[in-house]
């Protein structure tokens, strides 16, 4: 056995782990996060001069079934042009057989860093609503995201959101063209996988259980995703992450410690608590009508899932007309007053 | 649906076709056992000789001695059946194995017990004093790194000498020299550029890049079989292998 320096492990550390990116237009920058699945590296494409994202998969990790997986997400994002998805520029396999795609590097926070700075209730609303819009626009294109959380959601310099990390997304219906697209991703090559949450800019909480069924992320997904019931997953799957999301927007905390009741609004409260029921049939049928029902709060006006008495209904008229509500209150209030100082 | 039955997989379950030489030592099986113990020790041997060096200042002679006892007693003692991967790393474990061994031992006992100076393994303790001289002594509280390092140095030496024999046999010498003087050369001032090495073996530079992303990619598979086979189950072996060519954040990959 020849002696290795000190000097020479670390090259051969650096060299077995480093992605090879010769013969690709890409330099590397600096690592960025590391996930079940895959890394994420910050590069420089040489040609068009940007920064872009790599998530390279892992060669720990490394197999033909996890490559396949990789690749499956890069063909979801590049069917999800959308301002509020991450845009996939290129895929590829690198000189080390590595699998890997590059994709727009979103210089942002985390939905759960940038809500520390964001207090007013209708802001982080309309924010939630970006983040409806993205996904609804998912499910247009026949793809479930199945790990909707704080922590796969970016915000931008900008206030762009960004909806991440679409390594476990599924196809609603498969078409035969999803099939061809989707590589040879046959459950033989694959079953003896161990997968977890992509890397990107995330935290690794998402948890995966044997056979084929996920767990995703506590908190987050529905009693269907937590039985291990696949085929029961639909878009209202989603939707119910969006409501746990939407929780975790109004309380700031996690929604297996928090409560709709807690302390939001009654109306809002009623729309979580309707997005995150336990049985499908009882959610919206779709993130659009969430986001409906989210902005029509926004806007004072009745909300589809709190049906609301005539308190409540006058309650709202006021708060909608406030101004025009208290100038006829001051002109009544003036008028009775008058009134009775000209009687004496 | 396939995309489905993707998902998930065995996690929890170490695939019964990558051989443990951990799980192998345990075993009721002699064959089994010496074969286990053969690949723990050639992976641990220098480090856990160099240990007794320095941690212990034993003589050159103790610490053979040591050694010997050390990996003997790996097998008779059982010291591997009390090692929970969930509590501690195979090396923290050895340690303090090496240590309680060290403490305990009475020299002239040990002695007559193994019939002198018999040994169990054959090892090359010239060439792991040789290494200690060339090494800078560590510090008293560093120790526990100093063996980590050595380990890897120990780990990575024989997935080198597996590369070489592997290259060698597919007729790919080239491969392996274009590796040898590009990765693990210490001569900074005669370090080799790309154009170089394609000068002086007569290639193009997109064959020396090629050739060099086959040896590297090769190594990397023989080392994480090597360390694979020190490890008793994936989940180990996963954390392992992060630690061993993984990054700090932040640092440049």
């Amino acid at each position: 056995m020849n002696w290795l320096s000190d000097d020479a492990l670390r090259r051969l550390r650096s060299a077995a782990g480093s992605p090879d990116l010769s013969g690709t237009r890409y330099r590397l920058l600096e690592f960025v996060a590391r996930g079940g699945m895959g890394v994420v590296y910050l590069a420089e494409d040489s040609v068009l001069r940007r920064r872009v994202a790599l998530k390279i998969l892992d060669p720990v990790a490394s197999s033909p079934g996890l490559a396949a997986r990789l690749l499956r997400e890069a063909r979801i994002l590049a069917r999800l042009e959308h301002p509020g998805i991450v845009p996939v520029h290129d895929v590829g396999t690198l000189a080390d057989g590595r699998v890997f795609y590059a994709m727009k590097f979103v210089e942002g926070r985390r939905l759960d860093h940038h809500l520390q700075q964001i207090h007013s209730v209708p802001e982080r609303l309309r924010l939630y609503g970006k983040i409806c819009e993205a996904v609804a626009f998912a499910h247009a294109r026949g793809i479930l995201h199945r790990d909707l959380k704080p922590e796969n959601v970016m915000v931008g310099p900008f206030g762009e959101v960004l909806v991440m990390d679409w390594g476990l997304a599924k196809f609603l219906h498969r078409q035969p063209e999803d099939a061809a697209t989707l590589l040879d991703e046959s459950p033989a090559q694959t079953a003896n996988d161990t997968v977890a949450t992509p890397a990107a800019h995330t935290s690794d909480s998402s948890v995966h259980t044997a056979h084929g069924s996920i767990l995703g992320t506590p908190g987050y997904m529905p009693p269907e995703q937590a039985r291990g019931d696949l085929h029961l997953l639909d878009q209202r799957s989603d939707v119910f992450a969006l409501g746990a999301l939407l929780l975790y927007l109004l309380t700031g905390n996690p929604p297996s410690t928090s409560s709709p009741q807690a302390t939001l609004s009654r109306p809002l409260a009623a729309i979580c608590r309707k997005a995150m029921a336990a049985d499908p049939a009882s959610r919206y049928p779709s993130a659009s009508d969430l986001a409906a029902d989210v902005a029509r709060f926004l806007d004072s006006e009745p909300v589809s899932a709190y049906p609301e008495g005539l308190f409540g209904k006058a309650g709202r008229f006021i708060s909608r007309h406030r101004i025009a509500f208290l100038l006829v209150l001051t002109f009544l209030v003036v008028r009775v007053l008058l009134l009775l100082v000209f009687r004496r | 649906m396939p995309d489905d039955t993707a998902i998930g997989g065995t996690a929890d379950r170490f695939p019964q076709t990558r051989w443990s030489a951990i799980v192998a030592v345990r075993s009721d099986n002699a064959t089994d056992r010496a074969r286990g113990l053969e690949a723990i020790a050639a992976s641990y041997w220098k480090p856990v000789y160099k240990y007794i060096r320095l941690r212990w200042n034993r003589s050159s002679e103790d610490a053979k001695d040591l050694t010997q006892e050390f990996f003997s007693r790996l097998i008779e003692k059982g010291f591997l059946n009390g090692y929970d991967p969930a509590k501690a790393r195979l090396r923290t474990f050895l340690r303090v194995c090496i240590d309680g061994l060290v403490q305990n031992e009475d020299k002239s006992a040990r002695r007559l017990k193994r019939g002198g100076d018999a040994q169990i393994l054959s090892l090359d303790f010239e060439s792991a004093e040789g290494e200690l001289a060339r090494l800078d002594p560590p510090a008293p509280g560093s120790l526990g790194d100093f063996f980590e390092q050595e380990w890897v140095r120990s780990l990575f030496g024989l997935a080198v000498d597996a590369l070489r024999a592997d290259c060698k046999s597919r007729g790919k010498s080239v491969h392996f020299r274009l590796f040898e003087l590009y990765d693990l050369n210490d001569d900074s001032a005669s370090h080799l550029t790309y154009d170089d090495l394609a000068r002086q073996f007569d290639l193009a530079p997109t064959d020396v890049t090629n050739y060099l992303a086959f040896a590297r990619r090769e190594f990397r598979r023989i080392a994480l079989e090597k360390l694979r086979e020190m490890t008793a189950s994936d989940d180990e072996f996963r954390r392992e292998a992060r630690s061993l060519f993984g990054f700090d954040p932040g640092d440049p990959a």
